[in-house]
């Protein structure tokens, strides 16, 4: 790497000083991230473990289909954008650019299934908490407490994911611009550790969502 | 002398000097303006939160309470608490001291990253603006602690804004404590390892740990909360079968923590003053800065002690019980090691020494009573009565606050290039010292022989001792207002400082005073260990 070409600020040594120093600033807030989601993971299963009836019969109402089709479409999404960095790597910008376009038109159908589709006919089912909730009898309140962790879990990650689409356009942007090169991307690496960041807190609400419950 | 090859030239403007406008501080990412910039604002917090607490003692002078109603005392209590928890005593130290020193110790130019640095203060405005509309609104009356369900179903006030402005302050936190651990690990000087680091930074790191880990439990507690308080649905309610203990389990997560947060960046800053005015080298120093990564850990083993009286299992109790009991050997080492620093030392009494003094009593009476409160049978007493009170303040104000002014008078040199006036600031440890006793130690025997806390008026009995603490507070009062008054003063009319007035070792006295903008104009490089006094006995035959 050839420190003459690439800026770094001036309480570095050197620019690998300073990439190094971007990612381990990247893990470090992943590991806030963690304990985030962690906090909410734990609220869920705990209020589960007392409500577990409720719990499956909410869980039962869930669509799967769409579920699984998301989940498929975002662990895709984030194996392209590291296609795409292995491409940088050896100095394919032509190829960084069209993986990052494909994992943010993934990212954005699995929004639009989430929100667009799934949302409006969990609704339309009558699974928003509330007065107008369907789920009669014993089970009401258990399955009214699932949905609102299914509505506050999903919305949350839909942030999340709205934040992870902001940063890959932006990494976008940046490539047009011909930012990028075998000695320096590491707004993708960092920017890529996040997106896939993104998948784990949904391969963990996956199984709390529409799996644990739906068994015979 | 620990750093070689750092020269200082004059003719370099210093950080102060280095543009004068109002958008070359807005705009900084010089960490020692941002540590200006958040100074300025904890101190406005600092007196926020003091007024809110001269109306609770106000209050408290007659049985039946000065304050007609009991209403507007609660809301003056709450806001008393959330102020000073996370707009004083949680950001403190660390934005202030350690934003200033921790580049400068470590022989660096600034933190990892500048920018998120000015961001942190900017979400603290933010979050502190947020705050003092919800306090003008009308405040609420939960206590700082927002237990459900009162909070969520039952108390009027103006919740969600509330905990908005702690939310954002969380962001400000880690924000901090990420930069200050990226920094720490990433950015030290050649030659600086581990274990030449000062102590302060070893507290430092400690603290911004906490910050990285328990904060984001907070943040998403108060999400649950705060969604819970619009939408009247939520993980919290026992209607649908959620359980409110699970607020306070995942509450004192975080603010179990958060209590080392408030504490370990002030048991640093006495780690240095010891050390610095005794002429000697810091006695144990791996215990010191283990013991300060030891109580990190094991704050986060300690949270059910807040629910020993809350209907937890008596199993679950003991476990917690013991566990806090174990939180007091790093404690105490730390304690130990400060009297072993200063045995056989050439102890001088300016003011940071004299402050750091008041902490060492004062922390160990904090620390000793807080073993009261973790036993068992002793804490079904103690619970929710000011004996508690007594405590944490005695942990919180007696500790952390004598830890920062004892901090900012020794960097008070280095910060602003003028020494403070000497006699004054001894006068302000002693009046600080004084006041705060007579404050919080009726609160103790308050507290033992029964009078609740977060109550507006009292049984005729207690009058004695709440006219003794109200008393006190007005001491307490002056001691704080007369470092504000001499502190500003000394801007204008202080004598220039030296470079290094207290003869300490450590790089950031290496500098100019106040120092250049890129701190060193060549990287210093360490070849000794901290604190390298010359050994006493050495001293004495030589």
């Amino acid at each position: 790497m050839s420190d003459t070409t690439i800026k770094y600020e001036f309480q570095y040594s050197s620019a690998e000083h300073q990439a190094d120093t971007a990612i381990s600033g990247m893990w470090l807030f992943l590991a806030t991230e963690v304990l985030f989601f962690g906090a909410l993971f734990l609220s869920w299963i705990y209020s589960r473990h007392w409500n577990q009836a409720g719990f499956d019969a909410g869980a039962q109402q869930t669509w799967l289909a769409i579920g699984t089709i998301n989940t498929v479409i975002l662990l895709t999404s984030s194996f392209v954008y590291s296609v795409g960095l292995a491409f940088i790597r050896a100095g394919d910008s032509r190829r960084l650019m069209q993986c990052c376009v494909l994992a943010w038109l993934l990212g954005a159908a699995f929004l639009i299934l989430k929100f667009g589709v799934e949302w409006p006919d969990d609704i339309e089912k009558g699974l928003l908490p509330g007065p107008g909730f369907s789920i009669e009898g014993p089970l009401r309140g258990g399955a009214q407490l699932f949905f609102v962790f299914y509505f506050f879990g999903t919305a949350l990650h839909g942030l999340h994911m709205l934040g992870g689409l902001g940063v890959v356009g932006w990494i976008i942007r940046r490539t047009r611009r011909g930012d990028f090169s075998p000695d320096y991307h590491t707004p993708v690496t960092v920017v890529g550790l996040y997106w896939s960041f993104v998948d784990i807190v949904w391969i963990v609400l996956y199984p709390l969502i529409y799996l644990i419950g739906r068994g015979p | 002398m620990s750093a070689m090859a750092v020269d200082t030239p004059q003719e370099r403007p210093s950080y102060l000097a280095d543009g004068v406008t109002l958008r070359s501080w807005l705009l900084t990412t010089d960490h020692k303006r941002i540590a200006l910039l958040y100074l300025g604002s904890v101190t406005i917090f600092f007196f926020v939160g003091g007024a809110a607490a001269a109306l609770i003692r106000y209050n408290l002078i007659v049985p039946e309470g000065m304050i007609a109603s009991a209403d507007t005392y609660n809301r003056l209590f709450t806001m008393h608490g959330i102020v000073m928890v996370w707009f004083f005593l949680v950001p403190v130290v660390p934005v202030t001291l350690g934003n200033f020193v921790i580049p400068l110790m470590i022989g660096a130019r600034d933190l990892a990253f500048p920018k998120l640095n000015l961001l942190s203060w900017y979400l603290f405005v933010a979050a502190g603006v947020v705050l003092i509309y919800a306090l003008f609104a009308g405040g609420l009356d939960t206590g700082w602690t927002f237990y459900t369900p009162l909070s969520s179903n039952f108390s009027r006030g103006h919740l969600v804004a509330a905990v908005a402005a702690v939310f954002i302050s969380g962001f400000s936190s880690i924000a901090t404590g990420l930069n200050f651990m990226v920094t720490i690990h990433r950015l030290r000087a050649p030659g600086m390892t581990w274990y030449r680091m000062p102590v302060f930074l070893w507290s430092l790191y400690a603290t911004s740990v906490l910050y990285v880990l328990a904060t984001p439990v907070l943040a998403m507690t108060l999400l649950l909360l705060g969604f819970e308080r619009i939408f009247r649905l939520g993980v919290f309610d026992p209607t649908l079968g959620g359980d409110p203990l699970l607020f306070q389990h995942l509450f004192w997560f975080y603010s179990h923590p958060a209590v080392y947060i408030m504490i370990l960046p002030g048991l640093g800053v006495i780690s240095e003053i010891v050390p610095t005015f005794s002429s000697k080298r810091i006695f144990g120093y791996k215990f010191v800065v283990w013991s300060s990564i030891a109580i990190a850990v094991i704050s986060f083993l300690v949270w059910g002690h807040h629910m020993f009286v809350a209907g937890t299992s008596l199993y679950s109790a003991l476990v917690f019980s013991i566990l806090s009991y174990m939180v007091a050997v790093p404690s105490a080492i730390k304690v130990f090691n400060w009297i072993g620093t200063m045995h056989k030392g050439y102890i001088r009494f300016d003011a940071p020494m004299l402050y750091a003094l008041g902490f060492i009593g004062l922390f160990t009476i904090g620390g000793l009573t807080g073993l009261f409160v973790a036993a068992l049978a002793a804490d079904v007493h103690l619970a929710q009565t000011y004996f508690v009170v007594a405590h944490f303040h005695y942990v919180m104000v007696g500790g952390m606050v004598s830890a920062f002014f004892a901090g900012i008078h020794y960097w008070w040199p280095k910060i602003t290039g003028r020494m403070y006036p000497e006699m004054w600031g001894r006068a302000g440890a002693l009046i600080i010292f004084i006041g705060f006793n007579l404050t919080f130690f009726p609160q103790f025997i308050l507290g033992y022989l029964g009078m609740p806390r977060r109550y507006h008026s009292y049984p005729p009995e207690f009058q004695v001792f709440n006219v003794l603490s109200s008393a006190g507070a007005t001491i307490l009062a002056v001691g704080y207002l007369l470092p504000l008054a001499y502190l500003t003063w000394s801007l204008f009319y202080g004598k220039r400082a030296p470079d290094n007035p207290w003869g300490a070792t450590g790089l950031e006295w290496k500098t100019s005073s106040p120092p250049i903008t890129e701190n060193f104009i060549t990287t210093p490089e360490v070849t000794e260990p901290p604190y390298n006094y010359p050994q006493p006995d050495a001293a004495r035959s030589g």
